[in-house]
C-alpha cells in the first residue's frame, strides 16, 4: 500500500516521572491499515498509544496527525480527525446507547451550531454500523459486555474520524465477543478505509486481524511490518520472553503461536522439556 | 426517570417555577405574626405604614427571597461538586467550604471584634473561597493530578481543620460565641435584603455560568479520558467550575450561614426526576433547591411555635436519612 503515514512519531521520548517509558521513537503508522501494537505488561504500548492520543503530554519529541504535529493543533481539530477508545471506558449510571452515541459529536458543535442533521445522520450510521438500533434506548449499564463496547465503539464512530485508537478493546470480553468486537472493526476499515490502531493482548488474534504489527519491547519498536513477516519464535521469545512454537492458522493462514508450558500432554514425549 | 420526554421536561419545569412562586408566597404569608393573603397584596399595592404590612415588606419578604436563591445556589454547586469530583457524596459543606466561611467569620469576631452583618458576608465570602482554594491546590499536588479521592480527602481535613480552629476561638472568647451562633447554626431569618444584594451578582453570574457549561458537564462526566479525546478543554472545565461553586456556595454560606445537606440531597433527587443531562438537571436543581429550603424554612417557624428552629436543622433532620441511603446504595454497587 502506497497510502502514506496516518500517524508519525518523532523522537517521541515519554516517561512518568523520572521513568523513561519509550525513549527517542520514530514510527510510522500507515494510513488505512490495521496496526496492532504488542508486547508484554507494562512494555509501554498502552502509554504510546495514550501519547498519540494526546491523552498524555510527551517528554520530548512530537506526535504528527497527517503530517501535523498535533501539540499545535486545537484539540477540538485532533477530535474531528482521530478518535479514542480508552481501556474499559465507564459511562455514568443512567446514560443510554443514543445518549453516549451522541456525545461522540462534542467536537463538531459550536455556540451557534448545537445539533444538526449531520449530526443525525452520523448518529444514526454509528449505530447501524454497530447493530446498536434496537438498544439505543437502554441503559449503556444494562448492556453486557460486549454490547457495552459496541456501544463505545459507535461513540467513536459517530465522531467521524479517519483513523480511530482503541486501547485494549477486547479486555474482559469472551471469546465470542472478542471475535465479535474485532471483526466490526476489520469490517470498519475494509468498507470505510479507516485507520485503525489498536492494543491487543491476543498475539493470535492480533496476527489474525493485522496488516501491520508494532512490537515493543524496552523503550523501543523491536520489529515492525505484517504478521507473516515478523511474527516467528525468536521474537516472541524476546518481546515477551516465552518459548514457542510458530506455526500457521489452519483457518487463515496467518502465523499462529502456540506455546510451551506446563500441562497435560497426551502427545507422548511431545512435551516441552525446558 | 420520571420525566422521559423533553416535552414533559419543559412542562415541569415550568410548573417547578410556579411551584417556587407558590411557595415564596406561602412563605410571606404564614408565620408567628397573624397575616392574611390580602395584607400580603396590601404591603405591596397600598402600603399603610401598619405592623403586619412592616412585618411583610422586611422581614418575610427578604426571608422568601434568601431561602429561594440560597437553596438554589447550594443545589447547583452541589451538582458541579459531584459531576467535577465524580463522587456522589460531593457537597460544599464536605470540600471544606462551610468551615473555612465559619471560621472566617469568627476570627473577625474574636480579634477585630466587628458584629456588622454587612461585613460577615464579605469575610464569610473570602473564608468559603480560600478553603476551596487550599482544597484544590492540595487535591492536585502529585502525579496525578487533580483526583476525586485526593479532592475529598483535602475537604475532609481542611473542613476538619477550620471546624476545630473555630470551635478553639468560640470556646476563648464566650462573647463571640453568641454573636455568631445564631449565624454558625444556619439560618435564612433576620437578614435584610441588602445582604442579599450584596451577593446576588455572584450569585447570578454563577447560575448563567453553571447553564453555559452543563453541555461540556455531561462530557466530562464520561471520564476524564474520554472528554479529552472527544477535544474538550478538561482542565479549564474544572477551573472554571471551581470558580462557579466558589461563587455559589460562598455567597449561600455568606447569606444564610452554613445550611447543610441541600448540596447533596437535591442533586440525586434532581437525578432521579429528569435523568442525567446537566442541561436539565442545572435549572432543576435549582428550582428544587430553592423550593425545599423555602419548605423547610416554612416548617422551621411551626415545629416549636413561638420559637423558630435554625433551617439549617431543619435541612439535617430531612437530610441524614437521604444521606445514609446515598451511601449505602453507593456501596452496593
Amino acid at each position: 500500500m502506497t497510502a502514506g503515514q496516518a500517524i508519525a512519531t518523532k523522537d517521541l521520548t515519554l516517561s512518568y516521572g523520572d521513568t523513561i517509558i519509550i525513549n527517542e521513537l520514530d514510527l510510522e503508522i500507515p494510513k488505512g491499515e490495521i496496526t496492532v501494537f504488542i508486547g508484554g505488561n507494562g512494555c509501554g504500548k498502552s502509554t504510546l498509544l495514550r501519547s498519540i492520543a494526546r491523552l498524555l503530554k510527551p517528554k520530548s519529541g512530537a506526535v504528527l496527525l497527517e503530517g501535523e504535529a498535533i501539540a499545535r493543533l486545537s484539540t477540538k481539530d485532533v477530535a474531528r480527525k482521530m478518535a479514542i477508545l480508552p481501556q474499559s471506558p465507564s459511562a455514568p449510571e443512567g446514560l443510554t446507547v443514543l445518549q453516549l452515541v451522541k456525545q461522540g459529536r462534542y467536537p463538531y458543535q459550536t455556540w451557534l451550531k448545537q445539533w444538526s442533521t449531520e449530526d443525525e445522520l452520523k448518529v444514526r450510521n454509528a449505530l447501524k454500523a454497530t447493530g446498536m438500533e434496537e438498544l439505543r434506548d437502554r441503559t449503556v449499564d444494562s448492556l453486557s459486555g460486549g454490547q457495552r463496547q459496541r456501544a463505545w465503539i459507535a461513540m467513536t464512530l459517530a465522531q467521524d474520524t479517519d483513523t480511530i485508537l482503541l486501547d485494549e478493546p477486547t479486555t474482559y470480553l469472551d471469546m465470542t465477543h472478542q471475535i465479535e468486537i474485532l471483526d466490526l472493526l476489520f469490517e470498519l476499515n475494509e468498507k470505510e478505509k479507516r485507520t485503525i490502531v489498536m492494543v491487543l493482548h491476543d498475539l493470535n488474534l492480533a496476527c489474525r486481524y493485522a496488516h501491520n504489527i508494532v512490537a515493543i519491547k524496552e523503550q523501543k519498536v523491536f520489529a515492525q511490518g505484517k504478521p507473516e513477516h515478523v511474527i516467528n519464535c525468536g521474537l516472541v521469545k524476546n518481546v515477551f520472553g516465552m518459548e514457542c512454537e510458530v506455526t500457521i492458522d489452519p483457518l487463515f493462514g496467518t502465523p499462529l503461536c502456540i506455546p510451551y508450558g506446563k500441562g497435560r500432554c497426551i502427545l507422548k514425549g511431545q512435551g516441552f522439556q525446558g | 426517570m420520571l420525566l422521559k420526554t423533553n416535552f414533559m421536561r419543559w412542562a415541569g419545569l415550568f410548573a417547578a417555577m410556579l411551584l417556587l412562586l407558590v411557595l415564596m408566597s406561602f412563605s410571606i404569608v404564614y408565620g408567628y405574626t397573624d397575616t392574611t393573603w390580602k395584607m400580603a397584596i396590601d404591603a405591596f399595592t397600598q402600603f399603610d405604614g401598619s405592623n403586619e404590612h412592616i412585618i411583610i415588606q422586611s422581614v418575610r419578604l427578604p426571608r422568601a427571597l434568601i431561602a429561594a436563591a440560597v437553596g438554589a445556589s447550594l443545589a447547583i454547586s452541589g451538582v458541579l461538586l459531584q459531576t467535577l469530583t465524580k463522587n456522589p457524596l460531593a457537597a460544599p459543606e464536605i470540600f471544606g467550604i462551610n468551615a473555612g466561611a465559619g471560621f472566617a467569620v469568627v476570627i473577625t469576631v474574636t480579634l477585630f471584634s466587628i458584629s456588622n452583618l454587612q461585613l460577615f458576608t464579605w469575610v464569610s465570602f473570602l473564608g468559603a473561597a480560600v478553603s476551596f482554594i487550599f482544597v484544590y491546590i492540595i487535591g492536585s499536588i502529585g502525579r496525578e493530578g487533580l483526583t476525586p479521592m485526593k479532592l475529598t480527602l483535602a475537604g475532609a481535613a481542611m473542613s476538619a481543620m477550620f471546624a476545630s480552629m473555630t470551635q478553639g476561638f468560640l470556646v476563648i472568647n464566650e462573647t463571640a460565641l453568641e454573636q455568631v451562633l445564631f449565624w454558625l447554626a444556619g439560618s435564612v431569618s433576620g437578614r435584610k435584603l441588602e445582604t442579599l444584594t450584596a451577593v446576588l451578582p455572584y450569585l447570578l453570574a454563577g447560575w448563567i455560568f453553571s447553564l453555559i457549561i452543563a453541555g461540556k458537564l455531561n462530557v466530562l462526566s464520561m471520564g476524564e479520558d474520554v472528554a479529552k479525546g472527544l477535544g474538550l478543554k478538561t482542565g479549564l472545565l474544572k477551573l472554571g467550575g471551581g470558580i462557579v461553586i466558589v461563587l455559589l456556595s460562598g455567597g449561600a454560606v455568606a447569606v444564610a450561614g452554613p445550611i447543610g445537606f441541600l448540596g447533596i440531597v437535591i442533586p440525586h433527587l434532581t437525578r432521579a426526576v429528569v435523568g442525567i443531562d446537566h442541561r436539565w438537571v442545572i435549572p432543576y436543581a435549582g428550582l428544587f433547591g430553592g423550593m425545599l429550603l423555602l419548605i423547610a424554612d416554612i416548617a422551621s417557624r411551626y415545629i416549636i411555635m413561638p420559637q423558630e428552629v435554625p433551617v439549617g436543622v431543619m435541612t439535617a433532620v430531612i437530610g441524614t436519612p437521604f444521606f445514609v441511603y446515598i451511601a449505602r446504595r453507593g456501596f452496593n454497587q
